[in-house]
């Protein structure tokens, strides 16, 4: 059987025996005793045990990604080089993101501070910190408790960009991280990396029931939280085609293994409405992990990717050995956590296609905490608008409405054929409450989830008015722009 | 440039001169470097000792319940398992209250909350712990169980009597009010969120001893109900805390049990024992910032002047009394925050529950005490169609009569009427109100607001003993000094500032103190860091056991100068680690040669100090007293944003100006005001902590509870440290921070309520729940639109 390799802070390591579910945490505190690297949650939400991992972007270009060292299971960082707090130093001198926070004072208890520096650390190394906002972004996966962050954005500010020549650039400029397929054992559980589909179909052919895995940021949970040991995980990562990211007859083709950080880099330009929802998902360190078919195939009710897509008009593209079906991404969602995928079969794409003329298409999601919370109310719109000003066609779609995410029916129905104004929209309005019973919970009650779901449409209904696909408006900006 | 040099200890200085002072000058976190390479050690990243087992908590699944068995003989069979301990296995008492005797360590016939401890595993690792763990067998007759407030006070179940503070006739005073207010207001819990959370290493060794590495505010306590639950004598328990990852009151007393977990596994297994919480463990198993409920009677004049006030508060103890006397005292002792009123009856008791035990958390009951007062304003400025800015400037302490507090302390160097005159100008208050009445005139969805608000803080502990300090310098003879002293650090800058304290006195560069790991064998029988009081507190008492050492040195140093004529011996200056004669500086020696020809004339180069606070009392059966050496002051101005659509809101711009005295190290300053609003901040709009209809914590991990991210900071966050204030008797002119400038968040509170009232017609009452998420200022938006919508809505 195979060998766990990769590199730790540039040295290689080779470990066997180990559990694959061994998060990369607990790994560095418990086996090899890098304990610069903290555990505040083990879920990802606090950022403490923030390292860097070398990996590709978008365009194929080498680059360093802060990760979530709680949700990364050891497997899944084969043959990549990983980084830790303590790479940071080198030569017994302190790295220019170490100075800049203690010279900030970005640290009062320091417990947050190593994954603080790690998400610096990305900061450092990005091509793309251009626009102010693109801090907070950087930076919105690490709580600190003590400072109040204006001294760590301060300390993000003067690091940004700056690319030193330090180890890791000289790591940037000789690596070329591709994916290693994989196939290890230890004790009851297995865990593979198919390096082909031919591999994919084979390991399928002999483990129908696997369970496919990415970045983890959903399914490590399961591990950290409530212990499961799952026996047998098939991770996707190394399968080139369906590693996608492309413009495909107008619209997209979305691979199901792309990272939404990459995702959101090419939504930017290429469709707004996309970008708009993944500006406010997760954190960071979760887009870098956090790919597309993952976020589609947990098929949670509050999934902030689904609502959006099914708006846009999306297709499933599944595949198996016998070959491709695709399906609507509303027929996708079949129950609470269910999908369309029969055994032996995986998401591939998701097929976005080109958007009709007179389309104003939008994004919503609505949390407690603007940043890195789970939707109390999400919601993906698109209408369809003639050059007489009628409503022709209209795609509503609300995440935490139902027990799937789910389009507004009757709603949508009521402004079809209705001139796209903000009486229609009043009166359509009322339909909601017969198209969904949402469930009160901590996130919001269900009087909050209802109107929230109405004033989301109302506001997308002035939001379009002048600029059918509104971009996001730079800096700090309220979910719904409207004055 | 990408890299700096790692040592900054090359500053030796050579130039002698009271610029060397590391006093009042802005410095980086003692620790700052450290913490960004994780080279900072905390309880969890030390080393593990050989043979270390892991302590892992059965706790119960019953918020309130009889227990009718315990049975843990499958459990003990489970290979890797060490030993399984319940409450007969605890050699001296089944006891860590730390105020009332009321919270056994583990329980034996009964649970009080979801979450208290019934048996102990140690094992070899978390895995096997948690496997031994679920054999366990407790078998439990529920009881009905009390989950709030209102089902507390329904029941009669309280943990104290009532504490009064009265003064005149409120009652006649209300009658006669021209403008009458009344109502109901609640303040939520609030999870400290801590990075780290509670964490206890424990190593037995000979003659019954323990050694003990706990992340606590609080190693005395720790030390003795860790003897208390050993049954040995405290002289047999060491405890030592490297550094917190965050406490804010969380770790003042609920450090102790799992510390006493720890000892005890450590003890009965011989093996060093391991506690250590994960974070849903942590937040589900230990208390919160109190919930507070509050009925007030409120009579003003017409220009907004307080005249009478009845309030009447019952905060949420949870299931014993842990510190929750104090809390509410302190409550009490803050309901009037900066302001005057003749007539007034103040009532405060603990209601008893069956939640985890609240606990200590920065403000200690002045936060929820204050918000009631500005309820109370913010809805006369509302209802007399005030700025609730001149509603506060109408009622501050001003000369005698009108200075003396319902406890009958005097307001003594009342700097609010100073700060408000040069916060209202700095801030531009009056533009920008001004410009946002305007902006909300245009704008449909959305409204901004803006508030402002001050804050007057007691500094010392209520309970005046407890005001008392120690400290323990050591000089090595080539001229380092070790700082021990009896505080804490937990991020606060404590050690920083105690570092500059003893390198000023001694006159050596701050490089050259080390301040040593709190320990129990260094510095005995220590208060709590807590209370603002470290720098305070443990401050004079470096001062003064590094004035003993100097005052042993001067002779020495005057010899080595040949200066010992009259006069001259007292006039040597140590400062930047050289020893001179003001008048000759071209002369000097240095610290070290001092120190070194001391040693050889056999003068002793350590010394204790020690410190307590003069002049506070209270009576608290009288309701009379001075509890406070003084009082911090502080002013915020807070603009906001709100959605009328989604009810989220931003802060867009915060102003604060705070009083600090003289700032000891104004950099650790500004980081402790900006880090306490936004913690405010946080308790007042996106941190709620919710429980289901069992007593099962539900918001027991950050995927359900939000504390502030950086996108919540504010945009244009300005903060200025008051200037030219030094404050009498205290260490180097210097006040206490850490926690007055939390209630500044309230000014959101008022930014918000003026932002939702500008969705109705103008005098709209605001009804905004607290804390004040996007579904509760959506519900206030939604009232305030039904005001403007009824037919007879005054506009």
């Amino acid at each position: 059987m195979e060998r766990l390799r990769f590199f730790l802070n540039d040295k290689p390591v080779e470990e066997t025996g180990l559990s694959p579910t061994t998060t990369l945490l607990r790994y560095l505190r418990d086996r090899v005793h890098l304990t610069g690297t903290k555990e505040g949650c083990a879920e990802g939400d606090c950022g403490a045990c923030t390292v860097a991992v070398l990996e590709h972007d978008s365009q194929g270009a080498p680059a360093l990604r802060a990760v979530n060292s709680c949700l990364v299971l050891l497997p899944m960082v084969q043959g990549k080089r990983v980084y830790t707090v303590e790479a940071l130093k080198e030569g017994g001198k302190y790295h220019v993101v170490q100075e800049m926070l203690a010279r900030e004072l970005g640290s009062q208890c320091g417990y947050c501070t190593p994954g603080i520096a790690m998400a610096m650390l990305e900061a450092c190394h990005r091509r793309d910190m251009d626009e102010p906002w693109k801090l907070d972004a950087q930076m919105c996966g690490n709580l600190c408790r003590c400072t109040g962050y204006r001294p760590i954005r301060e300390a993000a500010n003067q690091v940004a960009g700056l690319r030193p020549q330090d180890r890791f650039a000289r790591a940037l400029a000789e690596a070329r991280p591709e994916p290693m397929a994989l196939a290890y054992e230890a004790g009851a559980q297995r865990f593979f990396t198919p390096g082909s589909m031919d591999a994919l179909w084979d390991v399928l052919d002999k483990h129908p029931d696997a369970r496919f895995v990415m970045g983890g940021t959903d399914l490590s949970l399961e591990v950290t939280k409530r212990y499961a040991e799952p026996p047998l995980l098939v991770s996707l990562e190394a399968l080139p085609e369906l590693h996608v990211l492309e413009p495909r007859g107008g619209g997209h083709r979305l691979g199901a293994t792309v990272w939404l950080t990459d995702l959101e880099d090419y939504a930017r330009v290429a469709c707004p409405p996309l970008e708009r929802m993944l500006r406010y998902f997760g954190s960071r360190q979760i887009k870098n992990r956090a790919t597309v078919g993952g976020n589609l195939c947990t098929a949670s009710p509050i999934g902030d990717m689904a609502p959006v897509l099914l708006s846009l008009g999306a297709e499933a593209v599944l595949r198996s050995r016998a070959g491709e079906r695709r399906v609507p991404l509303e027929d996708f969602f079949q129950g609470y956590r269910r999908t369309a995928l029969g055994r032996g079969e995986v998401l591939a794409y998701v097929d976005v296609p080109a958007q009709p003329e007179g389309a104003r298409a939008l994004a919503y999601k609505v949390s407690k905490r603007r940043e890195l919370d789970i939707s109390a109310v999400s919601a993906g719109f698109r209408v369809v608008v003639d050059g007489e000003g009628k409503v022709t066609e209209a795609r509503l779609a609300y995440g935490g409405m139902a027990a799937t995410p789910a389009r507004a029916r009757r709603t949508e129905a009521a402004l079809v054929g209705q001139p796209w104004t903000e009486a229609t929209v009043e009166a359509a309005l009322a339909r909601l409450d017969e198209d969904f019973k949402p469930l009160s919970d901590h996130r919001g009650s269900a009087w909050y989830r209802a109107q929230v779901a109405k004033n989301l449409l109302r506001g997308f209904f002035h939001e379009t008015l002048s600029t059918p696909v509104p971009r996001l408006a730079e800096g700090h900006s309220a979910t719904v722009q409207v004055r | 440039m990408s890299t700096l040099p790692s040592s900054p200890d090359t500053a030796h200085a050579q130039q002698p001169g009271p610029s060397h002072s590391p006093l009042h000058a802005p410095a980086p976190h003692e620790s700052g470097l450290k913490h960004t390479s994780g080279e900072a050690l905390y309880v969890d990243d030390l080393p593990s000792p050989p043979g270390m087992l892991v302590g892992h908590l059965v706790t119960s699944t019953h918020a309130h319940a009889r227990i009718l068995r315990r049975d843990a003989s499958r459990a003990r069979e489970l290979p890797g398992v060490h030993a399984v301990l319940l409450a007969e296995d605890i050699p001296g008492d089944n006891q860590v209250g730390p105020v009332v005797h009321d919270e056994p360590l583990m329980a034996v016939d009964e649970v009080l909350f979801l979450g208290q401890t019934v048996a102990l595993v140690l094992a070899e690792n978390a895995a096997v712990a948690r496997r031994a763990a679920a054999l366990v067998e407790v078998e439990y007759e529920p009881l009905p169980a009390l989950l709030s407030i209102k089902a507390a006070v329904d029941a009669g179940s309280f943990l104290t009597t009532p504490h009064v503070i009265g003064r005149g006739d409120p009652d006649a005073a209300l009658a006669a009010a021209p403008v009458r207010i009344s109502g109901e207001c609640m303040t939520g819990a609030q999870d400290h969120f801590y990075l780290e959370t509670q964490a206890s290493l424990a190593v037995s060794g000979e003659d019954d001893t323990v050694h003990l590495w706990s992340s606590t505010q609080h190693p005395s306590e720790v030390q003795a109900i860790v003897a208390g639950v050993l049954g040995v004598g405290r002289h047999h328990v060491v405890v030592e805390v490297p550094r917190m990852g965050g406490g804010f009151g969380g770790k003042e007393t609920q450090a102790a049990p799992f510390a006493a977990l720890a000892a005890l596994g450590a003890r009965a297994t011989g093996r060093p024992v391991k506690v250590w919480l994960n974070r849903d463990q942590d937040m589900a198993f230990t208390g919160k910032r109190h919930p507070f409920w509050g009925h007030y009677e409120a009579g003003l004049d017409s220009e907004g002047r307080l005249l009478a006030l009845n309030v009447e508060l019952v905060s949420d103890g949870g299931w014993s009394t842990d510190l929750s006397h104090a809390i509410l005292d302190r409550a009490l002792f803050h309901l009037d925050n900066a302001y005057f009123v003749p007539a007034l009856r103040f009532t405060g008791r603990v209601a008893r529950t069956n939640l985890p035990s609240n606990t200590a958390f920065r403000g200690f009951g002045g936060p929820q005490g204050m918000f009631v007062m500005e309820e109370v304003l913010n809805r006369a400025a509302e209802l007399l169609g005030l700025d609730p800015a001149v509603v506060r400037e109408r009622n501050y302490y001003r000369e005698a009569p009108a200075q003396l507090t319902p406890y009958g302390q005097a307001v003594e160097g009342n700097r609010l009427p100073r700060i408000h005159a040069e916060l209202m100008a700095s801030s531009d208050y009056a533009r920008r109100r001004a410009e946002i009445e305007a902006f909300n005139k245009g704008s449909r969805w959305t409204k901004r607001g803006i508030g402002f608000q001050p804050v007057k803080f007691g500094i010392s502990f209520t309970t005046s003993f407890l005001n008392q300090a120690g400290a323990l310098v050591v000089v090595y003879t080539d001229g380092s000094v070790q700082l021990n002293h009896g505080g804490t650090e937990m991020g606060q800058g404590l050690h920083t500032k105690m570092r500059a304290v003893c390198a000023h006195e001694l006159g050596v560069p701050p490089e050259r103190v080390r301040v040593m790991n709190t320990a129990t064998d260094k510095v005995p029988n220590t208060s709590a860091t807590a209370a603002s009081s470290g720098s305070d507190l443990n401050g004079m008492a470096v001062k003064q056991a590094c004035e003993v050492i100097r005052e042993r040195l001067r002779p020495v140093a005057a010899r080595l100068l040949q200066a010992e004529r009259g006069g001259e011996v007292d006039a040597l200056a140590f400062t930047g680690g050289r020893v001179f004669l003001p008048a000759r500086p071209e002369r000097s020696v240095s610290f070290a040669e001092v120190v070194h020809a001391a040693y050889l004339a056999q003068v002793s180069l350590s010394s204790t100090g020690y410190y307590r606070t003069p002049d506070i009392s209270y009576d608290r059966v009288a309701g009379r007293g001075k509890p406070f050496h003084y009082y911090a002051f502080g002013a915020a101005v807070v603009e906001v944003e709100v959605s009328g659509l989604t009810g989220e809101h931003r802060v867009r711009r915060v102003d604060i100006l705070h009083d600090v005295g003289t700032s000891l190290v104004p950099s650790i300053d500004r980081g402790q005001v900006e880090g306490a609003f936004i913690q405010g901040v946080g308790w007042l709009t996106c941190e709620e902590v919710l429980f289901d209809a069992k007593g099962r914590l539900v918001t027991h991990s950050p995927d359900t509870y939000k504390i502030p991210a950086v996108g919540d900071a504010p945009e244009d966050f300005r903060v200025a440290l008051l200037e030219r204030a030094p404050q009498d008797s205290t260490i180097h002119g210097s006040k206490a921070v850490g926690e007055p400038p939390f209630m500044l968040a309230i000014g959101a509170v008022t930014a918000l309520r003026h932002a939702v009232a500008a969705f109705g017609p103008s005098r709209t009452p605001v009804e905004l729940a607290s804390p004040a998420t996007p579904e509760a200022i959506l519900r206030a938006v939604e009232v305030a639109r039904a005001a403007g919508a009824l037919p007879d809505g005054k506009d």
